[in-house]
């Protein structure tokens, strides 16, 4: 009885919706209202820091767009010199080895990372171009490109295959051939200017590989044959593609940075690879390439497969760390600062850690100055150790780390932001601003996981899903030239290759001379 | 809740869990907006970082675009709804539960074993148990011991089905 009374009892007590039951019921719905207020106080306050910060540092970003010119005119392209840069440049062209897609296909079976770059490369852009011609001395290296370049369907061994490119034995014969517009030159460092001056002689294009040239003297006449011949011509420093230098030129133009003192870069590598050993061909033999060709302009050297296949451990066909990297390194400031060719040079080093007969050194430091712009560049390499240091440009007010990335950081005792620094609207001790490549807007203020992850460039590549190849784009903005034909030269063209390959030689010189090396600019002349 | 039952929570004991579900709920609710306001946001960065037994799997969702979106899209939106709901007290059982799965899967994804490291550094030190885990046991608390039927919008519910 008792127990059937509390269950009516319940029963009607549930039925009543009471002022406790209501109370009880929306307790916590103040709640939202406080963490929507919090949300929005929070978003404001990193809005208005954000806006501040960019109205302080007033720069719009310029990034690449690209001429898209579009590629239905076919042209057909000669390649000199097919070792491993020019088997790179095919492919960004759109040229595999089927052997090669045949290895990515087998890769990308059990790797997610390998199967989508081989759909990247059968995805990439149409170029629209035909390789018709290769030459290279040594028979193995021919026999692939030419696979590479009849593979047009970007297919494996077993697909489909187009006409087969003509292999001719010497460069001087391939840029005489009819069906050939414009030629790749990937050969070693002593042959890339002479095989660009023939090239313009004939009216041929010319995308070259850096360095421009080997010697000083071949820099002038390489210079004055491709502007007396007015072809396209693109030196291959593909990191003029690069977004965040673009970014980097607008900002600086600005004046984000103050007056820029210093510029320190350098090269860290620490494998044999690395070091140019790279490996012999184990069917290369004195019958399967051309020797005399290969020497050259060349001191001459009895046979050698070292020096065949390590070409650039040996001043005898190099430009050593000057010409190879640092050239890199230069390029990219000369696109981001307008450098133009330094006031002198000096340069140390030795062979310190790769006794293997190398002539080049293998740890270098040179430091140029640039009288008229009051600033001096640093370069510091060494092939025997790979701690990763930043590549610095240091102004007065702030300074800012250059890679994929960017990152500002204002300095302490800037003139230009000791009001914010006081205020506390800015702190020197963080960045001030980040760019990240393929973000369409740019933050003063992003989160401390985004700014991590942008710094290790990985937002870039998994953002777009796609990696973007700088030397496709290097290609490509060659190729849209020669199809404008209006004189339009593309952005690494043979003045700022003449800028490049002087300086670098400069820092030979001094190097080679044990002095200092001085550009007398009136004379153009290293004295 | 009758105060002299054995079974029922004393009203500091509900209080007490009723905090807990608020900021829980709290930074779920956080977590997800600031996912939701992001337009460039995408889980595919932290499932590419994944570490532990089910890396490949993890791997797996961070590289099929399909599966990703979907996954972006209930990270986004589930950590929004199940922090609403742990506040609101309104479904709160489905909530802890869900709740309690998609911390599992942090967990799981970027488990602190010993010699394992991730890209991004985490801001305090672990071993083994990390602040996922324990969250995901305080969900599995709350489920069990459910105070939204007391304090919550579930009261309203509770109420009219035992009309």
């Amino acid at each position: 009885m008792e127990e059937k009374n509390k269950k009516v009892e319940l029963k009607t007590s549930a039925m009543k919706m009471d002022r406790r039951d209501v109370l009880k019921s929306l307790a916590t719905v103040p709640i939202i209202g406080a963490f929507g207020y919090g949300m929005y106080k929070k978003n404001k306050y990193y809005e208005t820091l954000n806006s501040k910060l960019l109205e302080e540092l007033d720069f719009d970003i310029k990034e690449q767009a690209g001429l898209n010119v579009p590629t239905d005119k076919k042209i057909r392209i000669g390649v000199v010199g097919c070792g491993g840069r020019s088997t790179y440049l095919m492919r960004s062209l759109g040229f595999a080895n089927p052997d090669y897609i045949d290895n990515q296909i087998e890769r990308a079976k059990t790797d997610k990372g390998w199967q989508e770059r081989l759909e990247n490369f059968i995805d990439q852009d149409d170029m629209g171009v035909e390789i018709t011609a290769i030459c290279d001395v040594f028979d193995i290296h021919a026999e692939d490109a030419i696979k590479a370049g009849q593979n047009i369907y970007r297919q494996g061994s077993k697909g489909k295959m187009g006409k087969a490119p003509k292999r001719y034995r010497t460069y001087q014969e391939l840029v005489r051939a009819d069906d050939v517009d414009a030629i790749i030159i990937g050969t070693p460092d002593h042959h890339h200017s002479p095989i660009a001056i023939e090239a313009a002689k004939r009216g041929k294009h010319v995308y070259c590989e850096k360095p421009l040239s080997w010697t000083v003297d071949e820099t002038y006449q390489v210079r004055q044959a491709v502007v007396d011949s007015g072809i396209v011509f693109q030196l291959g420093h593909q990191n003029r593609q690069t977004d965040s230098y673009h970014v980097a030129k607008s900002i600086i133009e600005k004046g984000a940075l103050g007056k820029i003192s210093l510029i320190e870069t350098c090269t860290n590598r620490n494998t044999p690879n690395g070091a140019w050993v790279y490996p012999i061909h184990p069917k290369a033999n004195p019958n399967n390439i051309d020797w005399k060709q290969f020497i050259g302009p060349a001191p001459w050297h009895d046979f050698n497969l070292e020096r065949f296949f390590r070409w650039r451990c040996w001043w005898d066909y190099s430009t050593g760390l000057s010409g190879d990297l640092f050239t890199h390194e230069y390029d990219a400031m000369n696109q981001i600062l307008d450098l133009g060719i330094p006031s002198s040079a000096m340069a140390s080093g030795g062979v310190y850690f790769f006794k293997d007969g190398r002539t080049v050194p293998d740890v270098l430091n040179m430091a140029f100055e640039f009288a008229d712009r009051d600033l001096s560049l640093l370069y510091t390499a060494t092939l025997a150790s790979q701690y990763e240091r930043p590549r610095l440009i240091m102004g007065h007010d702030a300074t800012m780390k250059v890679s994929n990335t960017l990152e500002i950081v204002a300095d302490a005792d800037s003139t230009k932001y000791s009001d914010k620094i006081k205020s506390g609207l800015i702190d020197p001790g963080k960045p001030i601003f980040t760019y990240v490549p393929g973000k369409n807007k740019v933050d003063a203020v992003t989160t401390a996981t985004e700014k991590y992850f942008a710094g290790r460039g990985l937002l870039y590549t998994h953002r777009n899903g796609k990696q973007v190849d700088t030397a496709h784009l290097h290609l490509r903005e060659w190729l849209d030239c020669v199809r404008l034909d209006n004189g339009t030269q593309p952005s690494c063209d043979i003045h700022q290759g003449f800028e490049e390959a002087m300086t670098a030689h400069m820092g030979t010189v001094s190097f080679k001379e044990g002095r200092r090396a001085y550009w007398d600019s009136e004379k153009e002349k290293i004295v | 809740m009758t105060k002299s039952s054995d079974k029922s929570l004393k009203t500091p004991q509900l209080l007490a869990l009723v905090l807990c579900r608020v900021l829980i709920g709290w930074h779920f609710l956080y977590e997800g907006f600031i996912k939701v306001l992001n337009p460039e946001w995408s889980a595919k960065i932290f499932l590419l970082d994944s570490q532990g037994p089910f890396k490949s799997w993890f791997l797996w969702m961070a590289n099929n675009e399909g599966v990703l979106q979907t996954v972006d899209f209930l990270n986004q939106w589930g950590l929004v709804l199940i922090g609403a709901s742990l506040i609101l007290g309104l479904f709160s059982r489905v909530a802890t539960l869900a709740g309690a799965l998609v911390l599992a899967l942090f967990y799981l994804s970027h488990p602190p074993l010993i010699g394992v490291e991730y890209m991004l550094p985490s801001e305090g030190s672990y071993l083994i148990v990390n602040k996922n885990l324990i969250e995901m046991s305080f969900l599995i608390v709350l489920a069990l011991i459910p105070t939204s039927q007391y304090i919550g919008l579930d009261r309203l519910i509770f109420r009219s089905r035992r009309k």
